[in-house]
């Protein structure tokens, strides 16, 4: 048995920045587990892709100013990632139809901006920094951020939860009993782009979105009740992080790539896994029915 | 805790009104109402009505009154502005000029049924759900649903035929079935003027026998009752007043007046010579 338990612990145990790493990606796997689900049945994924590049040209502009000083890095992003989320709600109502195609200029034009800043000033290996992230180089201050952003998020969509949802299926019916929704509709992109920023640099600009939407998308497979996706989804996040976190230790490859591979890997299982279930069932059913 | 948050928001006076009504504009406590639910003689005036439909006009002009307690149908070609106008009164289309007027406030007494199309019936929440939001009023984004609410939920179901539906998941439902389910949360919402669009589009007949059954009950009720339809022999039996629309009013009144050849070759002709507005809805 010790011989697992140096296997699957020791890394953690030996080395701080493992852990704090582990802490640091668990608490993002918290907040994801709501965000990443509620992006998923709302069928934001495009925006949440938009809204993780948006975050970049302000990081990029806070490295410009600071080097890697974190609190510069969060403001700028936090700032574009806010001004991409309203002025791309603007253009999607002035071409409702050609939302897809607005929606791809900002992701490209913000990921464009974001690379010409930073290599104004920094090297290659700061480029692969803000594009895939540093998960292990978080530091205690990153990881309050975290921890700050996640609690946050889930007390408020917790408290939100009631006209998000029926703002997801039904945006009609909340205007019409003059409730409004469009401030709900805020709040969460509001906490979407606070988690992408979070999450940012662990994962960087490129991948910041996957540990939200591979673990949701992954979780949708096997059940469509709410509450048991979010807890599911949740639970594969954190396994992929873990997952993740092991196999770039010993297989020493860049860890936020891993773990977002770790949740991709869970998804292809869960879409055959998910797909056989419900042939079985369909089988089963049909040799009842003869 | 919770509890006595609650009490100092309460305690906030006039500014707690404020913020109250801007976090959950849909809520009114019980007994906050002045004016008992008027829901008998709920007319709507239009004056002059023009909606525009992303940027593209979709009607114009539009002056007459929708009598309190009236049940009219609003029929015309594709594209004539029938969703449109019924949005409109729904409060959720703002009108390009003109103005409409009630005896009834807009988001208190009224009752709006969308067409299929734009809800997304794949989310995961269950008829009952579904159905409990009819009493939104009563409990707001944040509060706690009443105990009665369960009876009248039930009731609801019951009346729809949707009875022991309760836990199902709206995207098990067939066509008929979500269409009962939107008319239980209609009948939960228990409002003086109805706005139904395209109610009975992909239902199976036996469902729009019961569900013309409830329509028919909400006129005796004394609600005003407004439904956007196509199918003209449904109208011609079932609907005493109707509107006739092509982008503009072509006839209002008694439904055999408004029915005639004459009137819907106009219609038609109307279109047909603007065919920008195929596409309207």
């Amino acid at each position: 048995m010790s011989w697992a338990y140096g296997l699957l612990i020791g890394p953690f145990e030996m080395f701080g920045f493992m852990r704090t790493a582990l802490v640091a990606c668990l608490a993002l796997a918290l907040a994801s587990g709501p965000v990443g689900t509620l992006l998923l049945l709302r069928r934001m994924s495009l925006e949440g892709d938009v809204l993780s590049h948006a975050v970049m040209p302000g990081a990029a502009l806070g490295f410009l100013y600071a080097g890697y000083s974190f609190t510069a890095l969060s403001v700028g992003g936090l700032l574009t990632g806010a001004l991409v989320a309203v002025s791309a709600g603007l253009t999607a109502r002035l071409q409702p139809k050609r939302k897809e195609a607005s929606l791809a200029a900002f992701y490209l034009v913000s990921l464009a901006l974001g690379v010409m800043i930073v290599s104004a000033r920094g090297s290659n290996v700061d480029l692969t920094h803000v594009l895939f992230g540093t998960v292990l180089a978080v530091d205690m201050r990153g990881l309050l951020f975290i921890a700050a952003v996640s609690s946050v998020t889930l007390l408020v969509l917790a408290a939100i939860y009631r006209p998000l949802a029926v703002e997801s299926f039904d945006p009609a019916f909340l205007r019409s009993i003059g409730a409004g929704g469009g401030l709900f509709r805020g709040i969460f992109l509001a906490a979407v782009v606070l988690n992408l920023v979070a999450s940012f640099q662990a994962f960087g600009t490129l991948l910041a979105i996957g540990p939200m939407l591979l673990p949701a998308a992954a979780a949708l497979c096997w059940t469509q009740r709410i509450w048991p996706t979010i807890a599911l989804n949740i639970a594969i996040g954190m396994t992929a992080d873990y997952a993740g976190l092991l196999t770039s230790y010993y297989a020493n490859v860049p860890s936020g790539p891993a773990i977002v591979l770790a949740g991709g890997i869970i998804y292809g299982l869960s879409l055959i896994g998910a797909g056989r279930m419900r042939l079985d069932k369909r089988k089963a059913v049909e040799e009842v029915a003869q | 805790m919770l509890r006595r948050a609650r009490g100092v928001w309460a305690a906030g006076g006039h500014s707690g009104a404020i913020v109250q009504r801007f976090f959950d504009g849909g809520y009114r406590a019980a007994g906050s109402e002045q004016t008992a639910p008027p829901r008998q003689g709920a007319s709507i005036e239009v004056k002059n009505l023009s909606i525009a439909y992303r940027d593209r006009p979709a009607l114009s002009n539009l002056t007459g009154q929708f009598a309190a307690g009236s049940l009219t149908a609003v029929v015309g070609p594709n594209g004539a502005g029938k969703s449109s106008l019924i949005k409109a009164l729904a409060g959720i289309l703002p009108p390009r000029t003109g103005e409409i007027r009630s005896t009834a406030a807009v988001g208190e007494h009224f009752a709006y049924l969308p067409q299929q199309s734009e809800l997304d019936r794949d989310f995961p929440i269950t008829v009952g759900e579904l159905v409990a939001l009819g009493g939104w009023r009563s409990f707001g984004a944040f509060r706690r649903p009443p105990d009665t609410l369960t009876v009248r939920v039930a009731d609801a179901m019951a009346a729809s035929g949707l009875d022991g539906f309760g836990a199902r998941r709206i995207a098990d439902l067939s066509a008929g079935e979500f269409q009962r389910a939107l008319f239980a949360r209609l009948l939960v919402q228990d409002a003086a003027v109805v706005l139904l669009d395209e109610p009975f589009t992909a239902v199976d007949e036996r469902t729009t026998d019961d569900l013309l059954q409830l329509v028919r009950r909400w006129h005796r009720e004394g609600r005003t009752v407004i439904a956007a339809l196509h199918d003209f022999d449904q109208v011609r039996e079932h609907f005493p007043t109707t509107l006739l629309l092509a982008r503009s009013c072509i006839g209002w009144g008694d439904t055999a007046a408004v029915l005639t050849t004459d009137n819907l070759m106009r219609a038609r002709k109307m279109l047909q010579e603007r065919p920008e507005s195929r596409e309207l809805e």
